[in-house]
């Protein structure tokens, strides 16, 4: 047909683009492996339950092995190899085992003739990694001083080692619903299910409300006062720069047991802080600035003429709030709800520290994999359960409300709005606000103390012990660790979203759904819910075949967490500043006879250079506070701040705590600051908007 | 200076274009581009000219690489290019927006293309050099993109698209965004320009007058399709259709019945009066055909005697010449008078005549 042609000269010409075409395979293809297949995996987990057979190795231990054919016959020519092997089970039996020639990408069936170099044998053992065992070095039992039992725990057993003792874990793959009744009838799950929502719901009210008041004041409310205005800045920069658990230790510092205010001032013994109460608190002030800031811009889009209307026709001005700007900041207000309750519902380390016995999915999850029972398949289906909120809370929010938003409330305000100057709406509301952001910014200033006094509730003189004993615990590894896996995933972060954003907003091809959404979509996705992802993805390689299995436990899985957490951050800011740029500005580069990859270097790139500045530093921030993903992943060979910062939590030593929090406040603030300088030095909006020397 | 340029400019050729787009409301597929036969010689400045929505800029892009055609082939210096990607094509485009590269100076953006090609250093600063001669902007290197005013920010994406010697240039209406009078100043300086340096231009407008004065050759085109093509003059006062007639300039139709065809004219019944057409060659119509007659404002004479009695309706004084509408039987004329300062001025309601030399009417 007609429309073929261009079409087909379409394609033509894009695959006569090999950077381009290179480019989008490969993006999608590490988009599919670290954000859609550790997510994929996890239902497959939750479906696929997996029972184990045991087979004792005896027969290998004493070198009396069995080869066969599949069918039990003795191998020859061109035969696939089995190896016999007696099952451990109650029943007895034999089971025929293939054996592997090689270790390899896929492992292929010896044949009888290539049986000269090593025989392996797949083996998959406790921490769930497959391993090809060399059949002979197996036959040396008293090398491998290991044994499995059938519950799947690793024993370590170093003496009096029987080739009785060595088993060969083999599994069978079975398909079952089993996972998801089993939670459902579980009594932790639902209590957590249950906590996750109510924390969501009182949390997203929470900050909406104080969102809305903070909003309200700053747009409607003249305040005279410079102090104020720097203090509502100070607000809504203070949770992006310090790490998300930051509030909840100076949450048990002030209000605690032994906290300052709840003992020293008010003389109440015995306070309780930790439970519901503790997070909703803590989490509310964390995210009702992000609400603020939407807020703010909604408002400020809200024609002044419109109120001004309904004043004119007799409304008082509750009245008019009431009946038009609140109907109207409706769906933005509804947006705003819930991308706090997906936060909410997301956070991990402040219900981790101050939820006592509350429990929540994310912790329940944390717990079910860390703790005792290493109930893989329940902990996959629990993290199912959590994205399934989240991703959909997110659909109506991306989809639904946020189109509705820009429906009501489009273009900009046509006049400046008089302020409101009565002393009776002015003072109340402004103060309210003050006391907020004094108790706010209180909050923060416990930490460095926490960390400087003796001995928090009895002894306040200054000390620096716990900074002393920070650094002689592993303290520089920490921040060497965390600086330097950060700083890697920054840039790497940086120029992925770039490339993103310029693919998404620029050009044209198939596939360019997909990598908008999957990058978006990690913005859904609860960070321990991707830990869960990446332990059941990687532990035993993709699809358990031993690709890439090398990555898991090393520093690499965790820049990897890092760029995918930030990926969203990155490419969100960056679609809007490319959106921008007149199109004309790089088809001109392009028909100059730039191809696609020199198009984005000298032209797309520099003109985007503020977006990727702030990525870098954003995604510096977010991987150095970085920690409900990376907790799951972290393996001693690496000490990160934010773990270091919970275990010590953990154990109460709130004093090493408060030491590592204030130096990490530090280290993202002095991050935060060098972006702006650098921005306003050699960013492009100055040079090319400013008119400096014209 | 003297050869800025020493590459032969090439032609351009589209034998049977298409372009399929999809209405984004009803979703049904509708040719944007139907059909486009052209042939551009080597060297001739040629302006694709007609409303908005008409195709010109598609067709533009389609000939530029943006688009891919989805009839026909597109030949460029006799080469066939529908599968080069725009930077393999040997053409070079002046856009509406200029799109001159904001994070770069003035030397810097003319110097890109030839960056790209790999040209020597010192080349690149000599010809960059020469070429700014040329648009008159020397002393103008170490300026960033945003300190020009418009027309110098034009003569920037002039420079930028000339230093590369494209086969064909091409340029995307691209001085809608001057004010009037710096617009007549640059389409004057384009053609300067490019006739200086022989080279091919394709040329994208939806302003008339702007088309005629620049151009070699107009193609005027509607709905996709071309319209009519030829010189100005030939388009001007030679329209194959009331379209064409009416978008070019002012025009007034006088319909009649044929009465007689000669070798040499065509004598057409208005109001029961003959008036005489010049026509060319061998004319189909048979007496008694309805016929219309196609006559521009500045070629109708007004007087107390001529060919048909006319009364004035408005008369107006503007300047450069006399505005005259007057009702010819049903039809209203326009007339421009120029120059009215020694002849008679006719008032709003007076009875004339209006009459017109045969060779500068036209028969639709």
């Amino acid at each position: 047909m007609a429309a073929r042609q261009s079409a087909r000269l379409e394609r033509k010409k894009f695959f006569g683009d090999p950077v381009m075409v290179v480019t989008i395979v490969v993006l999608i293809a590490l988009l599919l492996l670290f954000i859609v297949y550790p997510l994929a995996i996890l239902l497959v987990d939750s479906v696929l339950v997996r029972d184990t057979e045991l087979c004792s190795a005896e027969a290998l231990a004493s070198g009396e092995l069995a080869f066969c054919t599949q069918d039990g016959g003795t191998p020859a020519g061109r035969d696939a190899i089995y190896v016999k092997l007696p099952l451990v089970s109650e029943e007895g039996g034999e089971k025929l085992v293939p054996l592997y020639s090689r270790i390899s990408l896929f492992p292929r069936q010896a044949k009888l003739e290539d049986a000269d170099g090593p025989l392996y044998l797949k083996v998959v053992n406790a921490t769930d990694r497959t391993a090809w065992q060399d059949v002979r070095k197996l036959m040396e039992v008293s090398k491998t001083p290991m044994t499995y039992k059938p519950n799947g725990r690793l024993i370590k057993k170093t003496e009096g080692l029987e080739p009785a003792d060595v088993c060969v874990q083999l599994r069978k793959n079975n398909w079952s619903l089993d996972a998801f009744p089993r939670i459902f009838k579980d009594y932790t799950f639902n209590r957590a299910l249950r906590n996750t929502l109510l924390l969501g719901m009182l949390t997203g009210f929470g900050s909406l409300v104080i969102g809305l008041l903070f909003a309200y004041v700053d747009v409607y409310v003249r305040i005279r006062s410079r102090f104020i205005k720097k203090l509502f800045d100070v607000v809504s920069m203070l949770p992006v720069v310090s790490p998300p658990f930051v509030l909840s230790l100076s949450m048990v510092l002030l209000f605690g047991n032994s906290g300052l205010i709840t003992r020293k001032i008010l003389g109440i013994y015995g306070a309780k802080v930790y439970g519901m109460w503790g997070i909703v608190i803590v989490q509310t002030l964390t995210f009702f600035p992000v609400v603020y800031l939407m807020l703010k811009g909604l408002l400020k889009n809200i024609d002044p003429s419109m109120e001004e209307a309904a004043r004119d026709m007799g409304a008082t001005r509750l009245k008019v709030f009431t009946t038009v700007t609140l109907p109207l900041m409706l769906p933005g207000l509804g947006n705003a709800f819930l991308v706090t309750f997906i936060e909410s519902v997301a956070d991990f380390a402040n219900p981790m520290i101050i939820g006592g016995s509350f429990d929540t999915l994310a912790t329940t999850i944390y717990l079910r994999i860390t703790g005792g029972t290493y109930d893989i398949t329940g902990a996959a289906a629990m993290a199912v359960v959590l994205l399934c909120i989240t991703l959909i809370l997110f659909m109506v929010q991306k989809y639904v409300l946020e189109a509705r938003t820009a429906a009501t409330l489009t273009g900009k305000a046509s006049r400046v709005r008089m302020l409101i100057e009565d002393k009776s709406v002015r003072y109340p509301l402004s103060s309210l606000c003050m006391l907020m952001s004094v108790f706010v910014v209180l909050m923060y200033i416990a930490v460095p103390f926490g960390a400087l006094f003796k001995l928090w509730g009895r002894d306040y003189s200054l000390t620096f012990k716990w900074f002393a004993k920070m650094f002689s615990e592993g303290g520089w590894k920490a921040f060497k660790d965390s600086f330097l896996l950060s700083i890697i995933a920054s840039p790497i972060t940086a120029l992925l979203s770039m490339i993103i954003s310029y693919l998404v907003v620029k050009r044209k091809f198939r596939g360019k759904g997909f990598i908008e959404f999957t990058s978006m979509l990690a913005m859904a996705v609860p960070g321990t819910v991707l830990g869960v992802g990446f332990i059941r993805g990687f532990a035993g390689g993709v699809f358990r075949t031993g690709f890439l299995q090398g990555i898991y436990g090393t520093g690499l899985i965790l820049i990897i967490v890092f760029v995918v957490r930030s990926l969203p951050v990155g490419t969100r800011s960056g679609i809007s500043a490319l959106r921008q740029i007149d199109k004309s500005i790089e088809e001109s580069a392009y028909d100059l006879g730039a191809g696609s990859g020199k198009v984005f270097t000298s032209v797309t790139l520099p003109l985007i250079k503020d977006s990727f500045f702030s990525g870098l530093v954003t995604t510096f921030v977010r991987s150095i506070t970085a920690i409900s993903a990376v907790i799951l992943l972290v393996t001693p060979r690496y000490l990160l701040i934010t773990c270091r910062i919970n275990e010590y939590a953990e154990k109460g030593e709130f004093g090493v705590a408060c030491a590592y929090a204030t130096i990490l406040i530090m280290i993202t603030y002095a991050a935060i600051m060098i972006m702006n300088l650098v921005i306003d030095r050699f960013g492009t909006s100055r040079k090319i908007n400013g008119k400096e020397g014209a | 200076m003297a050869n800025l340029i020493d590459k032969q400019p090439k032609g351009v050729e589209l034998r049977g274009i298409s372009k399929i787009y999809k209405d984004p409301k009803t979703g049904k597929d509708f040719y944007a581009v139907h059909d486009v036969s052209l042939d551009i010689a080597p060297g001739s400045f040629v302006t694709l000219l007609g409303p908005s929505g008409c195709g010109k800029t598609t067709t533009l892009r389609m000939i530029a690489g943006f688009e891919s055609p989805d009839e026909g082939e597109i030949y460029l210096g006799g080469q066939p290019i529908n599968e080069l990607t725009p930077n393999k094509r040997d053409t070079a485009m002046v856009f509406q927006s200029y799109a001159l590269f904001p994070h770069y100076n003035v030397f810097d953006n003319v110097a890109y293309g030839l960056r790209l090609r790999k040209v020597p250093k010192d080349e690149i600063q000599r010809r960059v050099t020469d070429i700014l001669a040329l648009v008159e902007l020397s002393g103008m290197e170490a300026r960033m993109t945003n300190q020009l005013s418009g027309g110098q920010q034009q003569r920037v994406a002039l420079a930028r698209a000339l230093v590369v010697e494209p086969g064909v240039l091409l340029f995307d209406e691209p001085l809608s965004n001057l004010d009037a009078k710096l617009r007549v100043q640059m389409r004057t300086e384009i053609r300067r320009i490019q006739q200086k340096l022989g080279i091919t231009a394709i040329y994208v407008t939806h302003d008339q007058s702007e088309a005629m004065s620049i151009s070699d050759n107009i193609i005027l085109m509607r709905g996709g399709v071309i319209a009519q093509m030829g010189t100005p003059m030939e388009i001007y006062y030679k329209p194959n259709s009331e379209f064409v007639a009416d978008f070019i300039g002012e025009c007034n139709f006088l319909k009649g019945r044929v009465r007689e065809v000669t070798a040499d004219q065509t004598v057409i019944d208005v109001d029961g009066r003959p008036v005489a057409v010049a026509t060319e060659g061998a004319r189909q119509e048979s007496a008694g055909s309805e016929a219309e007659i196609v006559l521009r404002p500045e070629a109708i004479v007004i007087g107390d005697e001529g060919m048909l009695p006319c009364k004035v309706e408005l008369s107006c004084f503007m300047g450069s010449y006399q505005n005259y509408h007057v009702r010819v039987g049903e039809t209203l004329v326009k007339i421009t008078d120029n120059c009215p300062v020694n002849k008679k001025i006719f008032d709003v309601g007076d009875s004339a005549f209006i009459s017109f030399d045969k060779h500068c009417a036209h028969l639709l």
